[in-house]
């Protein structure tokens, strides 16, 4: 297909998983079915192959400074072993990325940024440095080629990933286990003759862990996971679950909720933009959004009564009037009904109103819900 | 190994019929349904609305996606199997049985010879 692969294709193949092209890399969309994959992360464990996802280090006296005006969440919070969610934004404020940054050390941090966007990214990223006046003093480089990931999410997972990943950390945060890892916290542990980095992360809204390292550790971690959660439910899944997954509770996913012509604020993710740290690329245009309002505002819903799911670029109807777009949807499984995220103007916005999705010409209702869709009991 | 029932006759698009007197029943094939999996939704077609062989006539949803089903032969709808409605996994459980679409009233027999013998049917879809 003159796609890109994973170091973990092998395996997919092996294990007979349904492959797609997902942004120019072959990657699985399932291996059985997607609802089943879906309910054994909800109940269990699920293992996804992350690996086209790219990484970009930070390192430097420099690097602090460089990412706390790139980036919109206030880095000044993390210790070392400590990562957080953030936005990197363009001068109008529009989202380059939705990524994830990790404080490995006084002076180094990673990266963690979506498949789709390394080149966007690391462009942006270089023409920033490059205007830095402290450049001897940052040092930036793309690794995305170098690692490969995988994530394992799932209620059950803190059960059996001792087994797999032994033993207590050597970098970023001192523990003793694996499991001992706080939500959002970072380290690096030796793994057979190597060195793998874990963080208790994830895209599923299910505790779970992310885990990096070379290709062959991670090939590795993989068939060490796939049999020493077997006997507690662990089943690989493809991009399919991780998608229902990530609606359910309404994560973004940038190309969808999130572009280069959409802001922190109209997405809902205000919360992590920091405006109290100081300036930072974007600061006065977000600022003013705060202020006086947006055009556009991101919500979630339900379909009301039976209705084929909603998808992607359906147009959303308030009273009467073409207004927005559906950004994600689906079938909840776990709900049983087509949910979804879309943009409305601001005023119609709030849980309780009542919107139209249409769906092949027809029009079906639907109800504006709070975030996120799908909670645990 | 898809199941590919001798009696029926198929389309190239995956569905199958079973002809009896001048009426007919319709629904997706054992193939078609493992490769949709997880069927979410149905539509199904208005009772007394007429099809050309190879019209677009009903859908059907997956997780992933949105699939056309096409009449295999030009006639009246008669009847629409609620049961698939109100329970889509049916289609993927029962594609011959309990997971029929539609019935409908043959208006041309003649297009029965161009659709797929199984033998046919099973060269595509192992090819």
């Amino acid at each position: 297909m003159g796609l890109n692969r994973t170091p973990l294709f092998a395996s997919h193949q092996k294990l007979g998983a349904k492959l797609i092209d997902f942004g120019g890399w072959e990657m699985p969309v399932q291996y059985t079915s997607i609802v089943e994959e879906h309910f054994a992360v909800r109940h269990a464990a699920g293992i996804f192959d992350i690996s086209h996802m790219g990484e970009v280090t930070v390192s430097g006296a420099g690097a602090a400074d460089f990412l706390n005006h790139a980036l919109t969440n206030d880095l000044r919070k993390l210790a070392s072993g400590q990562g957080q969610y953030t936005l990197m934004c363009n001068g109008h404020g529009g989202v380059i990325d939705d990524l994830y940054v990790y404080r490995l050390s006084d002076e180094v941090y990673l990266l963690i940024i979506n498949a789709s966007r390394i080149e966007a990214d690391v462009t942006w990223l270089q023409a920033q440095a490059s205007k830095f006046l402290r450049q001897s003093e940052l040092q930036l480089a793309n690794v995305s080629d170098h690692y490969a990931a995988v994530a394992v999410q799932g209620p059950r997972v803190k059960e059996f990933v001792d087994q797999c990943v032994m033993g207590r950390s050597n970098c970023a945060i001192r523990v003793d286990r694996v499991s001992d890892l706080k939500k959002n916290q970072i380290a690096g542990f030796p793994f057979r003759g190597g060195d793998v980095l874990v963080s208790r992360t994830g895209y599923t809204g299910e505790d779970g862990f992310e885990l990096i390292g070379r290709d062959d550790s991670i090939r590795q971690v993989w068939n060490a996971m796939l049999g020493a959660g077997q006997p507690y439910g662990l089943k690989p899944c493809g991009l399919g679950a991780r998608d229902t997954l990530r609606t359910e509770v309404c994560y973004p996913l940038y190309g969808h909720e999130l572009d280069e012509n959409t802001t922190p604020i109209e997405a809902g993710l205000g919360f992590f933009v920091a405006f109290d740290k100081g300036e930072f690329i974007g600061r006065a245009l977000l600022a003013e959004q705060k202020a006086k309002g947006v055009s556009k505002k991101l919500v979630a819903f339900k379909m009301v009564g039976k209705s084929a799911p909603p998808r992607p670029h359906y147009p959303i109807w308030v009273n009467g009037t073409k207004a927005g777009e559906v950004t994600s949807g689906t079938q909840s499984p776990s709900l049983g009904i087509g949910i979804g995220m879309g943009y409305v103007p601001p005023e119609w916005a709030k849980p309780d109103t009542r919107i139209e999705i249409e769906i092949r010409g027809k029009r079906s209702p639907a109800l504006v819900v709070p975030k996120p869709i799908y909670r645990k009991a | 190994m898809s199941n590919v029932p001798s009696d029926l006759k198929y389309t190239k698009s995956h569905e199958w019929i079973r002809v009896s007197g001048d009426t007919a029943t319709v629904g997706i094939t054992d193939h078609a349904q493992h490769e949709l999996t997880d069927i979410v939704f149905v539509e199904l077609p208005e009772i007394g609305k007429k099809f050309k062989g190879g019209d677009g006539c009903a859908v059907v949803e997956s997780v992933k996606t949105a699939s056309d089903i096409y009449s295999p032969v030009s006639g009246e709808i008669l009847e629409t199997n609620k049961s698939i409605v109100d329970n889509p996994a049916l289609v993927n459980t029962e594609p011959y049985a309990g997971g029929w679409f539609f019935k409908i009233k043959l208006s041309n027999r003649a297009e029965l010879d161009a659709l797929l013998p199984p033998e046919k049917y099973q060269a595509q879809i192992s090819g």
